[in-house]
């Protein structure tokens, strides 16, 4: 192997940089989060089991990933819209609309927290015309969906847009030709194009909604049962020095991530395959 | 059959697309726009209004007190140190990934892409694990009266984690599409390896490097949950200007809070705009 590269390769650094990368990988990414899979080993699995499946846990589950989904689910309907506007029609401000999509990229977690909060109040610039709909959004679980809405948006957008940039016109004008009218060519011909990037898209936006935390503590309530988030239990197992009880819930939450990023990477590979 | 009611334009050199018709793109256009002002302009609006709501006095008094500059200082001092370090790892690491073939390369990608895929909150407890009371080296630590968890150590750990892969997850792609001709050029000519890197290499990837580090400086600067699990939240010592932030909030002193916030959010802005510049550069690069 190493005479191969030598034959094809003139450029010097493989070893050193090589070298160096897996060793800072290893001190800042793998021994520490090996840490975890170990505490959790040390574990009995009666304990183990009686932890991650209590009563507040799995209602903690049920909140995080359903209000999650649901996120997700919004995205990826206004991400399209927006994708799809943002590359097809001219409008004025266009680039700084562009730019703002990825302001939940920059804006610190605990900053969109207690603005979405403050914003979606009952006497909030938006929450006042809520209300008297009956419609609470802060410090209720639609209020976790809002916060996970607002930080899962420029994962769909940008996923999604790229893919509608390289769309071909030959496409389109032979639906039209064929007699098809736009909606038909939207739902026949490109929307089958996009949804690999719809769906990866939808799932970097649940991923990055299931771990959330900043932003979601402070306009969710955090009420045991209702709208309590698997990482506050991390937290308020920490803070009661349940070390091993975080660990659990921890360890859960991570393996549910690796399932999330493996289907992830397998979307990316389809829907790679997919522009070929 | 109904005839399409597809407005056709002729097409000249590729310029004219199909599109809907006018009725229907200003509709979408509008959705859009509104689904974008609920969700992006009015919170970002908030941050600045409710931080001015009492006024120039009252807003710079809140960012003037001790504690709100401590948090400063220490918010700067932990990107001052995890901004360096995760650049050099990213130079490292494109160089070795992007301009050598070995197998199991996309493992390591994906490694290095781990931090973005694991909750800020697992990424702060990993380090109590180990270097807390109860973790692997506490025995030791206590012993030899050396604090990391609840100590500014362990934030810088904490922030090092979470903004590990940006720089590298930006440059790996940008490098892989420069290819190596050109290295492989100055070096027949008899240029150093580092010669090479400094006067050819460097170059090339500078607003690519420009794009990560700003990137990575904002979610330095900016990161809540990992630093909220190892900091102890002591005031004037261990806490950064977003826990900073939250304190305030929690004490019901809702302008000061903004105030301080709004230091995050023009940081925010800024890096909305040099992201953009950067971006561009890049793709110009990419197309001559």
């Amino acid at each position: 192997m190493k005479l191969f590269r030598r034959h094809n390769n003139v450029l010097p650094g493989f070893g050193p940089t090589m070298g160096y990368t897996i060793l800072y990988l290893s001190l800042i990414v793998l021994i520490p989060l090996s840490a975890l899979i170990f505490t959790t080993s040390g574990l009995s699995w009666h304990d183990f089991v009686e932890t991650v499946t209590a009563e507040r846990v799995v209602a903690s589950y049920k909140v995080t990933f359903g209000a999650a989904l649901a996120a997700a689910a919004v995205n990826a309907v206004f991400g399209v819209l927006v994708a799809w506007v943002l590359v097809r029609y001219p409008f004025p401000g266009k680039r700084l609309v562009d730019a703002l999509v990825d302001l939940p990229f920059a804006l610190p977690t605990a900053v969109a927290g207690i603005t979405l909060a403050t914003v979606y109040s009952a006497n909030g610039w938006v929450g006042r015309y809520l209300e008297p709909h009956g419609i609470k959004v802060a410090f209720t679980p639609l209020g976790i969906i809002v916060a996970m809405t607002f930080i899962g948006l420029p994962f769909v957008v940008r996923t999604v847009q790229p893919v509608i940039e390289e769309l071909d016109a030959e496409i389109e004008e032979a639906a039209a030709c064929l007699g098809a009218n736009r909606w038909q060519t939207f739902r026949r011909v490109l929307f089958p194009l996009l949804a690999p990037s719809v769906l990866t898209g939808f799932a970097l936006a649940f991923a990055r909604a299931v771990g959330e935390y900043g932003s979601i503590i402070f306009i969710a309530g955090n009420m045991p049962m209702v709208s309590e988030i698997t990482p506050l239990i991390i937290i308020t197992k920490l803070e009661q020095y349940d070390y091993k009880g975080a660990t659990a819930v921890a360890t859960v939450m991570l393996a549910s991530s690796f399932v999330i990023l493996l289907i992830i990477n397998l979307l990316q590979k389809w829907s790679r395959r997919y522009a070929e | 059959m109904s005839a399409p009611t597809t407005t056709y334009t002729a097409k000249s050199n590729g310029n004219h697309r199909i599109t809907e018709p006018a009725p229907v793109r200003w509709a979408l256009t509008a959705i859009a726009l509104v689904f974008l002002a609920l969700f992006l302009v009015l919170p970002l609006a908030a941050v600045f209004s409710q931080a001015f709501e009492k006024g120039l006095d009252v807003y710079l008094a809140a960012i003037r007190e001790p504690d709100a500059l401590s948090s400063i200082k220490l918010t700067l001092i932990t990107a001052a140190v995890a901004v360096p370090l995760n650049l050099v790892f990213g130079v490292m690491a494109s160089w070795g990934i992007a301009k050598f073939s070995f197998p199991g390369k996309n493992l390591l990608i994906t490694l290095i892409d781990l931090p973005f895929s694991v909750s800020p909150v697992i990424s702060g407890l990993i380090y109590v694990l180990i270097f807390g009371r109860q973790g692997w080296l506490g025995p030791f630590l206590e012993a030899h009266d050396i604090h990391i968890v609840f100590a500014v150590p362990g934030i810088i750990l904490a922030t090092v984690f979470v903004t590990f892969p940006f720089i590298a997850r930006e440059l790996i792609p940008l490098m892989e599409a420069q290819g190596r001709d050109e290295e492989e050029a100055a070096l027949v000519l008899g240029a150093t390896g580092l010669q090479t890197f400094f006067r050819v290499t460097l170059p090339n990837i500078k607003w690519g490097i420009i794009y990560g580090v700003i990137l990575c400086n904002a979610r330095a600067m900016g990161e809540f949950g990992a630093v909220s699990v190892v900091s102890g939240h002591i005031r004037g010592s261990t806490n950064t200007v977003p826990l900073h932030v939250e304190i305030l909030y929690n004490e019901y002193n809702y302008t000061a809070a903004f105030a301080v916030a709004s230091l995050l959010a023009f940081l925010a802005l800024i890096t909305l705009a040099v992201k953009t510049v950067a971006e561009w550069k890049v793709r110009q690069q990419l197309e001559n």
